[in-house]
């Protein structure tokens, strides 16, 4: 049968590629993006299955919360990754130190 | 039961193996389209669950909307991506070293939890308590104990939206605008001068 320790396991797994896809892939900015979308659906999938399993539908709040805080994070994170690529003409990341003013 | 097994398999399965493909392919749009394929097999997962509304929302939030705006910035952005790739190999092993151990001890807290946790007496998954629909019971938690949170959220996008219009916005000059408070503030004396000429001279300038 199905239970709680099935989903935490696939959250963990998900939530590790996460932080891995960040650990690989630092030059490209738009996969490290990619990748805190992974981490959050990941944190999604943990609060859902204890919603459920608790009986409880605050866990859901939780989660539609995370989503709206992800939706707005994807948006900012890509307006200044536009902005950066206009003002650079590339996105590589492991040098972009023309901020500190 | 055995059926609900075998969905939840294969739907975890295909989210590892997505989110997996997300941080190795070569080329961004692929990236894109594996995330897309993770998101929807975590919304399956959900509607396991039970929790139906939130699969909805992670389809049209996340399909719709947010993978959609990765797949527009990576098509509009011009970016040699082979370039972006160097040192992938480098850091592969301590990154696989750390992440392993991150499974590890996630997985024996999940363990653990499932044996000892607050959810150990509880067998089966139930998403709406109450015995009202999925729907019903988050609208009627979200809209009473959670309305600030839910009027802050609303905020939170209202602020992204507005910080990301001012981050993006460019002003090219040369572009004639209306200027409406210049318009209103205009009077005949900024408008019009009168000039006193003498017969037969006409205006210089």
């Amino acid at each position: 049968m199905i239970g709680l320790p099935h989903y935490l396991v696939v959250a963990a797994i998900l939530f590790t590629i996460g932080v891995f896809g960040i650990f690989v892939n630092r030059k490209n900015i738009i996969v490290i993006l990619m990748s805190i979308e992974l981490i959050l659906l990941a944190v999604n999938i943990n609060l859902v299955a204890f919603s459920a399993y608790l009986h409880d539908v605050a866990g859901q709040i939780f989660a539609m919360f995370v989503l709206t805080v992800a939706a707005a994070e994807a948006a900012v994170g890509l307006a200044i990754l536009v902005t950066f690529f206009r003002n650079r003409g590339d996105i590589a990341v492991d040098d972009a130190s023309m901020m500190k003013g | 039961m055995a059926l609900q097994a075998i969905a939840f398999y294969m739907l975890a399965f295909v989210t590892i193996a997505a989110g997996l493909l997300v941080v190795s392919a070569r080329n961004p749009v692929h990236s894109v389209l594996f995330l897309i394929t993770a998101f929807f097999s975590a919304a399956g997962l959900f509607v396991l669950l039970g929790a139906e509304f939130l699969a909805m929302l992670l389809i049209v939030v996340y399909v719709g909307a947010v993978a959609v705006l990765f797949l527009f910035v990576v098509m509009m952005l011009d970016v040699d991506f082979a370039e972006l790739r160097q040192g992938f190999a480098q850091y592969l092993p301590i990154g696989g070293l750390v992440g392993g151990i991150l499974t590890l001890e996630m997985v024996f807290v999940a363990a653990t939890v499932a044996t000892n946790g607050a959810a150990a007496k509880n067998g089966l998954p139930n998403a709406s308590p109450g015995g009202v629909p999925n729907t019903e019971a988050i609208g009627r938690v979200l809209y009473t104990d959670y309305i600030f949170f839910f009027q802050l959220a609303g905020l939170v996008l209202l602020v992204a939206m507005i910080g990301a219009i001012v981050l993006t916005l460019r002003h090219k000059p040369g572009v004639k605008r209306q200027d409406i408070g210049k318009q209103v503030a205009r009077t005949p004396k900024t408008g019009m001068t009168l000039v006193q000429i003498k017969p037969g001279e006409g205006i210089s300038e």
